[in-house]
């Protein structure tokens, strides 16, 4: 790849537009206009086959992305955008996300007349959130949200036809034009303080700034952040869209926009002069009532999308202790991405498995399923009790770094909740594992198909592989940079 | 070699779980075989034993070494008999016959799980590899309670994994608070024994001891943490009963030792008295509350909270003394509390087994029900008096030995508590007298007229575990050699 337009400064300062540092996110635009062109114009019954053009964007983009790791971890666009490789794993991340959803969908999305172009929306989504990932300009944060929202509510509603998708991407969108209008006049604040957008500039020239109106810009820029990682107070659309959004979407917009905003959010605070606005002790108490507010609110459901949409709150919440230790602990960086890497793999497991019983969602229904499918019973208790934190699988490993970093960041009381907040949780997947195990079977069982099938055993294979052979990524997120820290 | 005796029976699991034609014979005679694996390893191991004090027979491989975690296991004088004692309960109850609801293939490979996971708890010498052991044996207590127990065994199951979950994330906290103190940080326990990165005054490590104390004090459990205990024990089938006392109520004792009395001894003798007032507490409360239940398993369940005190106490008291104090007789105490544990496994273990011998027969546990039931079945009669002598303390027998040295060397610490512990010590022996009393004297009910004396396979699981009962209360030389190298080493530091 290299950058060979233009001779790079090197270091923070890449004063040049090198395009080899977006090849990954050139190759996701051509290939969803390509998937795009291709569902306009091929017969109803070939449309499937745009799911496969999609998964080879997703593969050729992630060999793009793999190539420029611990590459120079600098600032490219004139300090708009980040190629460290906090912004490549996540960019990796994101791929296997959009690809486990691609494999999950195509099957469920089979009867309908127009799914070759959902594809072009996933992939575009994914664009959005692998923008937000490596954004080092508040603009290129905008583009990113915008990008990955404007994209999100259109998925969220494409089942068209049932009241439930449409009422869960209204609710998406009503609060997503908010939060988004929120953003851009935060952006527009800073800018006013800084007389720039780049993080880069801001992180010399907000020290001192307009205490007002810093705290008001800053605090406009993260609720639109909040938005997308669906934290408190802007988490209402999670459940919703978990319940009512077609399950592959729900599996997809529980995760992505996570992924994105995480990273995002760890820059902006980054940016932020501490002696200014106290981030820190704000995002703690996001994250505080985000991980209570979400498992306290999961415990009472009996429908396990909505379960399951309350409990990516609360994970949300857990990601946010990453953001709090940032700068005080070297471990910040390693749980952060670490950590999403593993809520992925768990949330898109558990998604499967209700994907893969045609989005059975009753609680009641998954009496005897250890019975009559052991395998996909294996995955969710798997999948829940990685969510949980039970070692050695990947959210054991996740909680480990989080508490150990916030621990180390001298936040013990965030710690200690967190771990309360993992006991409450124990409790509400037990409700769906119990009546699986222990009760006999009611009906017969039917599946949607081999390709859910292998997505779901593959993401549940992925939560215990996470977790044991966690040495190797960990050794590469141990010298990872998240910039401008 | 050690290692084995892990994954052999966890791969046997795995084998178990996948092998849908095996039939219930079959599934029995391999996990039997499995488990007798790991009982042949670690008597090798007690024969090879040399009794320096250290660890031996170490195997080693890095696991995470970005985060200093290692896959690291071996043994010494105080997790030695502690493994064994868990290899032996695992071929005794898997072996004990138990209704299996149709689902043989996945009871075994629970138990076997289990076993793995117990084991891995005793021979870890990695705090990262012991956490991931200690919290591993919940999920499979958990299923075999929940599947295989009665009453309302789901529920029971519940409360149990969310307690002991509770107490294994403080745990947690507390492992790292001790990892971010340690320079280099790792999780070797040889290390950080070395290293002492938290010893001492301050909140830190006020904070990070008492995280350590409140997990392994669910688990162990310490007054007023017990209450997840008695349902769990009510509801769970007996040979589960018997390994969840037997075996996973040491982890919380051992983690005692081997973390809080090896890696932070000067902060252990800043809370020693407060820690040995609780267990006192608990060993008093333990026995009278014992003393008024009908209910048999939860009688037995509630004098394994006394129990339980009395190896806290024990501990306590060597934590108190060991540094600058009277170190023969914190040796006496510590020793005396590891064999302690090793007894009550043993004893405990049995009590459980035969109270699901009276549960396939009667499908109750309450004693009112129950009565002369010596005329009926001697060899049950002569099970559960030997045992219910052994565990009031009875001299000549294995709870005698252990709980004499604890006694003995608790008294030259703390003679008040001693004194105080004394008197649950006389409780213990009221309950079972009692309860062997109405159990088996007295008038035998109608409806228990033709009760079925043992059956051979019950003897045989028994027999092994009763006679270490006796052996080690008649010769307890061989077993208390090796603690006591350990013991002394744990203390000289």
């Amino acid at each position: 790849m290299g950058d060979g337009m233009g001779g790079s400064g090197g270091g923070m300062g890449g004063m040049s537009m090198p395009i080899g540092s977006v090849a990954p996110e050139i190759i996701l635009v051509l290939g969803a206009v390509v998937t795009l062109v291709f569902a306009l114009f091929a017969p109803r019954r070939a449309q499937g086959g745009a799911a496969v053009l999609a998964l080879v964007t997703l593969g050729a983009t992630a060999v793009a992305s793999a190539a420029m790791l611990r590459g120079p971890q600098e600032l490219t666009f004139f300090d708009t955008y980040a190629a460290d490789d906090a912004a490549v794993w996540a960019k990796l991340i994101l791929l296997g996300v959009a690809a486990v959803t691609v494999a999950l969908s195509v099957e469920w999305f089979a009867g309908d007349a127009r799914h070759g172009e959902y594809y072009t929306l996933v992939l575009l989504s994914t664009l959005g959130a692998v923008v937000l990932a490596g954004a080092a300009d508040l603009m290129a944060v905008i583009l990113g949200v915008l990008l990955s929202s404007a994209t999100g509510y259109v998925l969220a509603a494409y089942h068209r036809a049932q009241p439930r998708s449409g009422e869960a991407a209204m609710k998406y969108y009503l609060l997503g034009a908010l939060t988004n209008a929120g953003l851009v006049y935060g952006a527009v604040l800073l800018f006013g303080l800084g007389a720039t957008t780049t993080m880069l500039g801001l992180l010399d020239a907000l020290p001192g700034a307009d205490a007002l109106a810093l705290v008001t810009g800053t605090g406009l820029v993260v609720l639109g952040l909040v938005f997308k990682l669906g934290a408190v107070p802007t988490h209402a659309w999670v459940p919703d869209v978990a319940e009512g959004a077609p399950a592959p979407v729900a599996a997809f917009l529980t995760v992505a926009p996570k992924v994105g905003a995480l990273v995002a959010l760890g820059r902006v605070a980054l940016t932020l002069p501490e002696a200014d606005v106290g981030w820190r002790a704000l995002i703690a108490v996001l994250a505080a009532a985000t991980m209570t507010l979400g498992n306290l609110a999961a415990l009472g459901q009996d429908d396990v999308r909505r379960l399951l949409g309350w409990s990516a709150v609360s994970q949300s919440g857990y990601g946010l202790m990453a953001v709090v230790s940032l700068g005080r602990s070297d471990l910040a960086v390693p749980a952060l991405v670490y950590f999403l890497a593993a809520y992925a793999v768990a949330n898109l497991a558990a998604f499967g498995v209700v994907i893969e019983l045609r989005g059975r969602t009753d609680r009641a229904a998954y009496a005897g399923l250890a019975r009559a499918r052991p395998g996909l019973a294996l995955v969710l208790v798997l999948s829940f009790l990685s969510l949980v934190g039970v070692p050695p699988l990947a959210g054991f490993g996740a909680k480990l770094l989080l508490f150990g970093a916030t621990i180390d960041a001298g936040y013990v009381w965030l710690a200690g909740l967190a771990v309360v907040n993992s006991v409450i949780s124990l409790a509400y997947y037990l409700r769906v594992l119990a009546p699986s195990y222990f009760e006999p079977l009611r009906a017969p069982v039917a599946v949607l198909g081999r390709w859910a099938g292998a997505a779901t055993v593959v993401c549940g294979v992925g939560v215990v592989a996470l977790g044991v052979a966690a040495e190797p990524l960990l050794d590469a997120l141990s010298v990872t940079r998240l910039l401008p820290g | 070699m050690l290692s084995a005796s892990i994954f052999v029976p966890l791969v046997a699991a795995v084998v178990l779980l996948l092998a849908r034609r095996l039939g219930e014979r079959q599934a029995r005679l391999l996990a039997l075989v499995t488990a007798a694996v790991p009982l042949v390893i670690l008597a090798v191991a007690w024969l090879r034993f040399e009794g320096d004090g250290g660890f031996q027979l170490v195997e080693s491989v890095p696991w995470i070494p970005t985060l200093g975690v290692g896959y690291k296991v071996g043994v010494d004088g105080v997790s030695l008999p502690l493994a064994a004692l868990t290899a032996l309960l695992f071929v005794v109850s898997i072996a004990y016959p138990v209704e299996l609801r149709g689902r043989a293939r996945q009871y075994f490979a629970a138990f076997l799980f289990l076993e793995a996971a117990s084991l891995g708890v005793f021979l870890a010498l990695d705090l990262f590899l012991f956490y991931v052991f200690f919290d591993v044996s919940l999920v499979g207590m958990y299923f075999l309670i929940a599947v295989w127990g009665h009453g309302d065994s789901q529920r029971s199951a519940l409360k149990f994994f969310l307690y002991t979950l509770a107490g294994s994330l403080a745990m947690l906290l507390a492992i790292l608070g001790l990892y971010l103190s340690s320079e280099p940080r790792t999780f070797d326990m040889a290390e950080l024994i070395r290293q002492q990165p938290l010893d001492g005054d301050g909140l830190r490590a006020a904070l990070v001891f008492l995280g350590f104390a409140v997990g392994l004090g669910v688990k162990t459990p310490i007054v007023p943490f017990h209450t997840w205990l008695p349902p769990a024990h009510v509801d769970a089938p007996g040979p589960a009963s018997a390994i969840l006392a037997g075996v996973l109520l040491k982890m919380g004792t051992y983690g005692f030792v081997r973390i809080l009395l090896s890696m932070m001894p000067e902060t252990y003798q800043r809370f020693a008295l407060p820690l040995a007032v609780v267990a006192t507490v608990g060993i008093v409360y333990g026995a009278l509350v014992s003393l008024a239940q009908t209910n048999l398993k939860r009688l037995v369940a509630y004098s394994s909270v006394n129990h339980m005190g009395y190896v806290i106490l024990g501990i306590s008291a060597a934590a108190a003394a060991g540094v600058d104090g009277d170190p023969e007789a914190a040796t006496l105490a510590l020793s005396g509390a590891t064999l302690e544990m090793v007894a009550h496994g043993l004893i405990t273990g049995a009590l459980f087994l035969l109270a699901g011998s009276v549960w396939a027969r009667a499908e109750t546990y309450e004693l009112d029900e129950l009565g002369g039931l010596a005329a009926r079945s001697p060899a049950m009669t002569g099970a559960v008096v030997l045992a219910a002598f052994a565990s009031l303390g009875l001299p000549g027998l294995a709870g005698f030995v252990a709980e004499f040295q604890v006694f003995a060397g608790t008294f030259a610490i703390y003679p008040a508590l001693a004194g105080a512990a004394l008197v649950g010590l006389v409780i213990t022996a009221a309950v079972f007298l009692r309860m062997v009393q109405r159990v088996f004297l007295g008038a035998l009910p109608e409806r228990w007229a033709s009760w079925p004396e043992l059956s051979r396979t019950e003897v045989l699981a028994l027999a092994p575990v009763l006679a270490l009962v006796v052996l080690i209360g008649v010769a307890p030389a061989w077993v208390l050699d090796v603690i006591d190298t350990t013991a002394q080493q744990i203390l000289r530091r």
